[in-house]
């Protein structure tokens, strides 16, 4: 991929946060590219880091006390770790923008649904109150929001967990930024209004090009929305590749492991459980993090492995890679 | 053939009052569970699926009792659970038991495990050897350490206290548990190692599981008939293959349809259901479904559709269902 083509480049991303019992590496050396206009997903399970580097390349973590940020985060060339805070205000919700898993505690419960979404041109545009409001009803109607001009003048608590989602998603999209991180968007949200986030989603995508991080522990997420998946495991990205690719052929055993665990509709084979847990962030082992846990473990996963390419655009950090070479 | 019935579910109701404080007049009701029937043949599991808010939990605890139902009659082994008295319950409620949800919340974090393992046989009287012999054993059959029995919850992963909270379910040698979502707050891989356990032990001690969920693909996995609940009613019943292969009722064909499924070469057909569930507390008339059922006629709004049946061992409650299976045959 050439440079014009990545609007977001993670390089090394480390967060480590002092806790009187000791530090923990969360985020443990990261990389990511994402391009223009795709959908990448975030994949790993609870704890392993995905949250927090979305809040790192956010800079919604690193200025506090214990919080350690390191690495580069380049947002079109741009280091967004060399920012100030005013300067990231200006760039949040304008180039870079966030939602949550719940929508409700993104949602100023004292607001109208209106002049809240109306708050971000507002503040990033020169408008004038009447056009950012105008601007506000038309995003909810982009969103699918049934008679948005009277849904505008309403609080969050008269909407739907749904609704709700979808007025967040209207907020972070109203300057039409250039990258939105999905943070498990549709994990509070049944099946059927599951189904209606992604397919809205994908449709801003289309018609914004907006690229969009989707962060989620669901594997039939990402099989449904996404180009590419990057796998994380213990504060480190252990594979990605397209996501075709990666569910046709996953090549580190903890991606494997995860397919193999997942139950299918219409196969009643075992389901084979990834024995033991994911380790300790203050204690982390020596070496590959999921050798501890891996049925292929051998001496060489003593030793750290670094993410390498292994097929086209499809990148492992795995010994067995190199074992018969 | 009878016998075989461990439960026999009939017209179950359970209403909440909702508003309207000491005025009879604004009165609501929320119909949770609205006149619901179906049977549990021992040693199966049922499966019950559905949205948030459509009464599958709510109907799990009023089967139990754990709930006064409002209406209707709950058969456990041929004797009505809803009309006996609360000092003739408590020997029966030995044999069912509840997995939960939250293996947080369900777990007194100042009990040590023993503790925990042992308050129901001491509710129920077990003399004070066989109960730490018990424990032993519980620990054993639930994958876990013999040392921890004198630790305490927060000591455990979220998958260790789930199988601490099965554990304590199988303390008094229940014959039947309720598993109200009993993975959906662990990991994919954690899953796996719960739902392998509870088929395990199912077979181990001949249970019957009630499977309360929203995850259609591990009920699927663990179930032998399925159950579709929406906005308190029972919509569809049958056996787990026939459910996933000919879904009569169009809910049940837009929920199928509207899991995201982990295979991105799947020939994409999802039918997105337009709107979202109605407030319960104002069903709409008719059938229930039909403000979101993309097959909705005129008699849809008018009439409500009667549960009954379509198939052999098949339950809908759908005006057209023979149309449908006619159209996916």
């Amino acid at each position: 991929m050439n440079d014009q083509n990545t609007i977001l480049r993670v390089e090394d991303l480390r967060v480590r946060f002092r806790t009187r019992r000791g530090d923990v590496r969360a985020v443990d050396g990261v990389n990511l590219e994402l391009n223009r206009g795709e959908i990448l997903g975030l994949v790993g399970e609870s704890g392993c880091g995905k949250s927090v580097t979305a809040q790192a390349v956010m800079r919604l973590i690193g200025d506090g006390r214990g919080e350690e940020v390191s690495g580069r985060v380049e947002l079109d060339g741009e280091d967004l770790l060399q920012k100030s805070e005013k300067e990231m205000t200006k760039l949040r919700g304008r180039r870079i923008s966030m939602i949550f898993q719940d929508p409700m505690t993104s949602l100023n419960p004292v607001y109208t649904v209106g002049n809240q979404i109306a708050e971000v041109p507002l503040l990033h545009e020169k408008v004038t109150r009447r056009d950012a409001y105008a601007r506000a009803v038309g995003m909810l109607e982009t969103v699918g929001i049934p008679s948005p001009k009277e849904r505008a003048r309403r609080f969050p608590h008269e909407f739907s967990g749904g609704m709700r989602q979808r007025s967040v998603i209207a907020m972070s999209l109203c300057c039409k930024p250039e990258v939105l991180i999905a943070d498990e968007p549709t994990t509070a949200l049944d099946v059927t209004i599951q189904a209606q986030i992604l397919d809205l989603l994908q449709d801003l995508r289309r018609d914004f090009g907006t690229a969009i991080i989707l962060i989620t522990h669901d594997l039939g997420v990402v099989a449904e929305v996404c180009d590419r998946v990057a796998i994380m495991y213990a504060g480190g990205i252990v594979e990605q590749a397209p996501a075709g690719e990666l569910f046709r052929k996953p090549r580190h055993p903890y991606t494997q492991g995860l397919l193999a665990s997942l139950p299918k509709i219409g196969d009643r084979g075992i389901l084979k459980a990834i024995e033991g847990r994911p380790p300790d962030l203050m204690n982390l082992p020596e070496g590959c993090r999921f050798a501890p846990r891996c049925p292929h473990a051998f001496g060489k996963c003593s030793e750290y492995p670094p993410l390498e390419r292994v097929a086209e655009e499809h990148d492992a950090a795995c010994w067995l890679e190199k074992k018969h070479e | 053939m009878s016998s075989d019935r461990l439960f026999e579910v009939r017209n179950l109701k359970k209403y909440f009052r909702v508003g309207g404080g000491i005025s009879a007049g604004r009165r609501r009701f929320l119909k949770a569970v609205d006149d619901v029937g179906f049977d549990i043949v021992r040693g199966e599991t049922l499966g019950i699926v559905g949205e948030s808010g459509c009464g599958k939990s709510t109907l799990g605890r009023t089967m139990i009792r754990l709930l006064e139902p409002t209406g209707g009659r709950v058969l456990f082994e041929g004797r009505d659970l809803a009309s006996v008295s609360d000092r003739d319950l408590k020997p029966l409620r030995r044999r069912f038991q509840m997995i939960f949800q939250d293996p947080h919340s369900s777990l007194n974090p100042r009990m040590s495990v023993r503790r925990i393992l042992e308050e129901p046989m001491v509710t129920h009287r077990v003399p004070r050897a066989d109960r730490r012999k018990k424990v032993r054993e519980l620990l054993d059959a639930v994958g876990m350490p013999a040392d921890a029995a004198h630790r305490y919850p927060h000591e455990f992963s979220g998958g260790q206290r789930q199988r601490i909270g099965i554990a304590r379910a199988l303390a008094l040698n229940p014959d039947f548990i309720i598993a109200d979502e009993p993975v959906a707050a662990l990991d994919v891989s954690i899953q796996a190692q719960i739902i392998n356990l509870m088929m395990d032990l199912q077979k181990e001690f001949n249970l019957t599981y009630l499977l309360i969920a929203h995850d259609l693909s591990v009920v699927e996995y663990v179930s032998d008939r399925v159950g579709v609940m929406y906005l308190g009613k029972l919509v569809e019943l049958t056996d787990r293959d026939t459910l996933y292969r000919e879904p009569l009722h169009p809910y049940t064909q837009t929920l199928l349809k509207a899991i995201p499924v982990p295979d991105p070469e799947r020939s994409r057909e999802r039918v997105t259901l337009k709107g979202e569930v109605p407030d319960p507390v104002h069903p709409p008339a008719g059938c229930r479904f039909h403000t979101r059922c993309p097959f909705a006629e005129e008699r849809c709004r008018r009439e409500e559709p009667a549960f009954r049946e379509v198939g052999p061992g098949h339950h809908a409650a759908c005006h057209f269902a023979e149309k449908f299976a006619r159209a996916d045959a």
